[in-house]
């Protein structure tokens, strides 16, 4: 298979079948009382690894999070960690450290106090501690801060204390549970950066668990997509925008337009697929057998629209009518509605600033895609 | 809004005055110069003086003093105990039992109490004395002590004790570093109000005192019976000045510290 999306990616531990994966998560079930939260869960996550649990709320992975640190105990299953096998081990005896969403500082002790938390129950003596607090508070730029209480503190401030708090004990993997969810957009992309650096610098394994999609394709090298207890599908970021396994990891991961047909022809890996209004011919057909029904997945910014009629209406062609637009500065969507109603998303990158002949509501359009631009899905 | 309408000043005048009317009396009292408690003779604080010299009347604060911060000190341990069982385990069996007895002495006749301790006492051959007394305030203060740490406890943060375990402190290590100092407020609170009823207990006192134990609610109650004395005027007066000095210190502290807070917070946004 050719490389997917614009990236080049060098570490890929997941790809060689000798490496030996660091966290192994087999067959975990969590019960609450009737209502089963992780749902007979595999997952081996590699060391210094940044990997991301992605799902809407209640799809069970905070839950995973909390199993491995050690405040939930898997109903079923084993998590292991190095080899060894963490369940029965208590929260205080793993060498796995959290940054809480709600950052969880203590009230009522200054910024280094709380780094200093967990060195002094590991019984470091004094001045090695003032020492690993200092570099910390170096670390998350926050040197003229120490002596302030986190209520003297901005939100900002906050996340960087709850952060340096979190690693200053050298945890061998940290897990970070909405770590930016409570600040704003701004902050929010300068520090997704930051926490890309330090996990480079630190050579820490971080599993993040986040509902913002933007978040997680930013800073990981792998994505699990969780539903309903259960992992979609797990790959990098390109791998999961670019070739979903299914409709609800298409439909999750950004937006998509799903025409939906039956496969008619098939030569090796391309197929001809018949859908309502449109015929789809794409490079690859994944394995569904003619007469099958599939869904073609197309990308919006795959998608070209045009205000002339092409030469040949061949496959993977449709006209229809400009529905709606909305301009957003770096890219326009338009929206096309097809003659049976169906309305394509498509989203044209703004290169240009001039314009010769802009589209309007109700002109007449059609819409375009090269044979490689979607993925068919049979589920 | 906020105009004075001579309702809500009339409404308020009849309040306060239904209030404190009959402390003002006593307070005032207290100061009389003369013998009849009825009648003012001038002022003077001689009542004062003499209360010193009433060797009964010292016997029973030393006596009220002793089982109030004894009783106040326990029954704080245990109430907290019951206040972190009931917020802490919300999924045990029996819990709503429970927590019902926790509280029901609230609501229980004081009567009933002091009688069913009473019978207790006897039936296990305890003499009656200081011990049965503080046994006795330990038994029903507890579960005011419990109703003022469990409403800390509702709106404590969970996840700051997960932290403090996640950072490799043993469960016993993030109570005495993390919950204790965050609920302390309360739990001092708790003991304040347990040392407060017992001060004023009378009812549970009398039935569960013996000899040599007389709390100095028994020993007012009992001169009262003789006659009302300015000396007893006094010694409620001061006790009226220790409670309302505790009361105005609580609060003036709470005050300053939440007005600092405010401040701090909006440095911090500022910043």
């Amino acid at each position: 298979m050719k490389p997917l999306g614009s990236i080049r990616r060098s570490f890929a531990p997941w790809a060689d079948p000798a490496a030996k994966p660091y966290i192994v998560f087999e067959n975990v079930s969590k019960v609450f009382g009737d209502f089963t939260a992780v749902d007979d869960l595999s997952l081996s996550i590699y060391e210094r690894e940044f990997f991301a649990l992605l799902g809407a709320s209640g799809c069970g992975k905070s839950t995973l999070l909390r199993m491995l640190a050690g405040f939930e105990t898997p109903t079923r299953g084993r998590i292991l960690l190095d080899g060894q096998d963490l369940v029965g081990i208590p929260p205080y005896r793993r060498p796995v450290n959290m940054m809480f969403q709600s950052y969880a500082l203590f009230p009522h002790m200054s910024v280094e106090d709380n780094i200093a938390f967990g060195l002094k129950q590991e019984g470091m003596p004094k001045a090695e501690i003032a020492k690993r607090v200092t570099e910390m508070l170096r670390l998350v730029k926050l040197e003229a801060f120490a002596k302030r209480k986190p209520h003297q503190l901005s939100g900002g401030q906050r996340q960087r204390v709850a952060l340096a708090r979190s690693v200053a004990k050298r945890p061998k993997v940290l897990l970070l549970d909405e770590p930016l969810g409570a600040l704003d957009k701004k902050l929010r992309e300068e520090t997704q950066f930051e926490l890309m650096d330090l996990q480079q610098d630190l050579g820490l394994t971080f599993m993040v668990v986040t509902h913002d999609q933007e978040e997680a394709m930013t800073m990981s090298d792998r994505i699990a997509i969780m539903d309903k207890g259960k992992v979609c599908q797990v790959a990098t970021p390109a791998e999961i925008y670019e070739a979903p396994n299914s409709r609800f990891v298409a439909d999750f991961v950004g937006s998509v337009n799903l025409f939906e047909g039956t496969v008619a022809r098939r030569e090796g890996s391309a197929a001809v697929i018949e859908g309502e209004g449109i015929t789809i011919d794409t490079d690859n057909g994944s394995d569904a057998p003619a007469g099958a029904k599939v869904w073609y997945a197309v990308r919006p910014e795959k998608i070209k629209v045009s205000a002339r009629a092409p030469e040949v209406m061949g496959p993977n062609t449709a006209e229809g009518e400009v529905w709606d637009i909305a301009y957003l500065g770096d890219m326009t969507l338009i929206h096309v509605r097809l003659p049976d109603g169906r309305v394509v998303r498509t989203s044209q990158l703004n290169r240009q600033r001039v314009v010769e002949e802009p589209l309007t509501w109700n002109d007449r359009a059609w819409i375009s895609f090269a044979r490689d631009s979607g993925v068919v899905l049979t589920r | 809004m906020n105009r004075w309408s001579r309702f809500n000043i009339i409404s308020v005048t009849l309040g306060f005055a239904f209030l404190y009317l009959p402390i003002v009396i006593l307070i005032v009292f207290s100061f009389n110069e003369s013998r009849l408690v009825t009648v003012w003779g001038g002022f003077s604080t001689k009542w004062y003086g003499t209360l010193l010299s009433n060797q009964g009347l010292m016997d029973a604060v030393w006596v009220t003093a002793r089982v109030g911060v004894i009783s106040a000190t326990i029954a704080t341990v245990l109430g907290t105990m019951a206040a972190l069982a009931l917020t802490r385990w919300t999924r045990f069996r029996g819990r709503l039992l429970f927590s019902g007895m926790v509280f029901a002495p609230l609501v229980m006749p004081e009567v009933i109490t002091g009688l069913s301790l009473l019978l207790l006492f006897v039936s296990l051959g305890f003499d009656r004395g200081i011990t049965t007394v503080t046994l006795a305030h330990i038994t029903f203060t507890m579960c005011y002590v419990a109703v003022v740490v469990q409403s800390r406890l509702v709106s404590f943060d969970r996840s700051l004790e997960e932290a403090a375990m996640d950072l490799g402190a043993t469960p016993t290590r993030t109570f005495f570093a993390i919950t204790l100092p965050l609920i302390l407020p309360a739990v001092v609170a708790g003991w304040m109000l347990a040392f407060t009823l017992s001060l004023d207990d009378l009812v549970i006192a009398s039935f569960t005192s013996g000899p040599g134990a007389t709390t100095l609610p028994m020993k007012i109650y009992s001169q009262v019976r003789l006659g009302v004395t300015p000396e007893i005027n006094a010694i409620c007066t001061i006790l009226i000045g220790i409670v309302s000095l505790g009361v105005l210190t609580a609060s003036v502290v709470n005050k300053c510290r939440e007005v600092q807070r405010r401040r701090d917070e909006q440095a911090a946004m500022r910043a």
